[in-house]
């Protein structure tokens, strides 16, 4: 569950006029207090645990220790900050998760590119048992393959590297997935015809028609195998030194190390989920949109 | 977007027939003779497709499908972390693993987690889409502000959650000694640990499903609920006849790829307490903890690879039941 979904569902048929129109008379477009009273519950439920770990992140030990429940920040979070950067491998392990997600990132969405551009566009023998058998790999668990995944690393002598954490996360099936839905769509086959028709090579018509109709899809692509790189646990835990950190395996090490004193492990959460809190207010709106896209389509 | 070729336009003709001993791509720019052009044209058409999903599969080949079969070997072999393959044993490490009490408890609690988390988080997120799609005003304001959670790693959301669901001093148990209810052992008590667990999956998936129960919403035909409206149904009444039996699709979606990722879970349970083990009587300890465990603490890599199988077994069976499920609950709905 880390990644944008594409869920069938079907179309709508109405014309849009139509459909505001019977929109507006069902909903009379005014939400009902009981549908806000609901929200701002959700709200609020959705942003306490972040307020309270700068709350408590933001006490000293003693403050936490005394009983009394205040939601009211301390002046202490600097100066916890400080201790967490100086005891943790903190920049290094920032830095790690920023070089795996983009690194991750970008090449998923340049592989699913390709691939789903050839799916989407192009016509080949065996073109649909290879579809199939893209979307069946989705349902196999990450979990079937580190075993051996760990064996081979060890015998290339990569375990401690970013490598061990990179390359395995290359292999998307979704984002291949995603790329073809979304190519089939923002492609029309008749301008591609027309250029094959104009004698333009294939690799002209993927990188002049191909890539710039596929670049909104690509940036959603991106956005999301980022965030899920970036949260990712399990594998970076099992191959990465603590010397070596990403930002998750990092937090890890503080809870193990301080997990009587709760001002510094939610100080160090509140830095390590700073990164993706500003990219969210950035492309929040992007992020909303993609899943939103990615459960009609398909 | 326009197509920009360099080619005059009569040399577009006959094909003559397939094949030819050149690359199949060739920079743009150069121009061979027309026959020649045609020919490489027709090689390109077939060959480059191949070029295209072609680093995604040998990819796919080296780091999915061949430790997938390594599994496999692994499984039916002794294999120790450090000491690497030895004797051939057949299917000895699955009659083990079947075998111990802790395989089976691991199961227990990853299933009773999963349901705790899969549950009320399809349920919440139906609400929340409905509560989403009356004509809100600040329309964007409110679907980022459910989204707000996903961004957060699972990693931080455990220790946050670990803080709130303190034994002693949790956040949540001063709560509920307000209303007059004792404290919670939550790190003691099996069943509270699976629901402690099961509160951070759904934090930080339920507004993500929402949204995708929302887009779903926005397709179903609006003549629909305007033919229920001239019929006299309340909101509840479309919601429960209307909207769900429509988005069975997605429902059944949902709930497939929460089954795929629930019964993988290890960030939160693993992360419950600092020992990691899965609590003391290992009351919380998931199918995941406990193939780490087998694998990189006792170093017993061929047990880990069964356990592995095992549970892309159980995945498998589970998504099967749960799409079966769905589809009965959803189907019944729309009568």
């Amino acid at each position: 569950m880390t990644a944008p979904t594409l869920v069938p569902v079907r179309a709508p048929e109405p014309t849009p006029a139509r459909r505001r129109l019977t929109r507006n008379a069902i909903r009379r477009s005014q939400a009902s207090p009981v549908a806000y009273t609901f929200l701002i519950i959700v709200l609020l439920a959705s942003v306490f645990p972040l307020w309270w770990s700068f709350v408590i992140g933001s006490k000293d030990a003693t403050a936490i220790n005394s009983g009394d429940v205040s939601l009211i920040p301390g002046g202490n979070f600097l100066v916890n900050a400080r201790t967490v950067v100086d005891t943790l491998p903190f920049w290094k392990a920032l830095a790690n998760s920023i070089i795996v997600s983009t690194a991750v990132g970008v090449a998923v969405v340049l592989l699913s590119t390709m691939a789903g551009f050839a799916f989407a566009k192009l016509r080949f023998r065996g073109k649909g048992v290879l579809l199939v058998f893209v979307i069946a790999t989705m349902a196999v668990p990450t979990q079937l393959g580190i075993v051996p995944l760990f064996i081979v690393m060890s015998k290339l002598g990569w375990i401690g590297s970013l490598g061990a954490v990179i390359v395995p996360s290359l292999v998307n099936a979704f984002g291949v997935f995603w790329m073809t839905q979304y190519l089939k769509e923002a492609l029309p086959d008749e301008l591609i015809e027309a250029a094959r028709v104009d004698g333009a090579s294939i690799f002209r018509i993927f990188w002049n028609i191909a890539l710039p109709a596929a670049r909104p899809g690509a940036a959603m692509l991106g956005l999301f195998t980022f965030i899920a790189t970036w949260t990712n646990f399990f594998w970076p835990f099992i191959v990465l030194d603590p010397g070596n950190p990403t930002l998750p395996v990092a937090l890890q090490q503080l809870q193990a190390r301080y997990y009587v004193d709760y001002s510094l492990v939610l100080a160090g959460v509140v830095l390590a989920a700073l990164p993706l809190i500003i990219v969210f207010a950035v492309a929040g709106r992007q992020l909303v949109s993609g899943i939103m896209q990615g459960a009609v389509k398909g | 977007m326009t197509v920009t070729t360099k080619r005059p336009p009569d040399s577009s003709g006959p094909a003559g027939p397939g094949g030819g001993d050149r690359l199949p791509t060739r920079p743009s720019g150069i121009r061979p003779r027309s026959k020649l052009r045609q020919r490489l044209s027709r090689l390109d058409g077939a060959v480059s497709p191949y070029a295209y999903i072609s680093p995604f599969f040998i990819l796919f080949a080296i780091v999915g499908l061949f430790p997938l079969l390594y599994t496999l070997w692994v499984s039916l072999h002794q294999w120790n972390l450090i000491g690497g393959q030895g004797d051939y044993v057949g299917l000895k490490n699955f009659t083990d693993v079947l075998g111990q009490p802790f395989f089976w408890k691991a199961l227990r609690n990853t299933l009773s987690i999963f349901v705790l988390s899969s549950v009320p988080q399809v349920i919440f997120a139906l609400l929340i889409a409905a509560a989403l799609d009356s004509g809100l005003r600040a329309k964007a304001f409110w679907r980022m502000s459910v989204l707000l959670p996903y961004v957060i790693a699972p990693v931080a959301v455990v220790l946050i959650f670990n803080d709130l669901f303190g034994d002693k001093f949790g956040l949540i148990n001063q709560v509920l000694g307000y209303v007059g209810i004792d404290p919670v052992q939550w790190h003691k008590d099996t069943l509270s640990s699976h629901v402690a667990i099961a509160t951070m999956v759904n934090f930080r998936w339920t507004g993500y499903n929402a949204l995708i129960f929302l887009a779903a919403m926005q397709t179903v035909p609006r003549d629909y609920y305007e033919a229920a409206l001239i019929d006299g149904a309340g909101r509840v009444r479309t919601f429960f006849s209307i909207t769900i039996p429509q988005l069975r699709a997605t429902i059944i979606f949902v709930v497939i790829t929460s089954t795929i990722g629930g019964l993988q879970i290890f960030d939160e349970p693993r992360m419950f307490d600092q020992y990691g083990q899965g609590g003391a009587d290992r009351q919380w300890q998931t199918l995941t903890i406990y193939l780490y465990n087998i694998g990189w603490t006792q170093k017993n890599f061929g047990r880990a690879a069964a356990i592995a199988w095992l549970l892309f077994l159980i995945i498998i069976v589970f998504a099967l039941v749960n799409f079966v499920v769905t589809q009965r609950i959803a189907s019944r709905e729309s009568r």
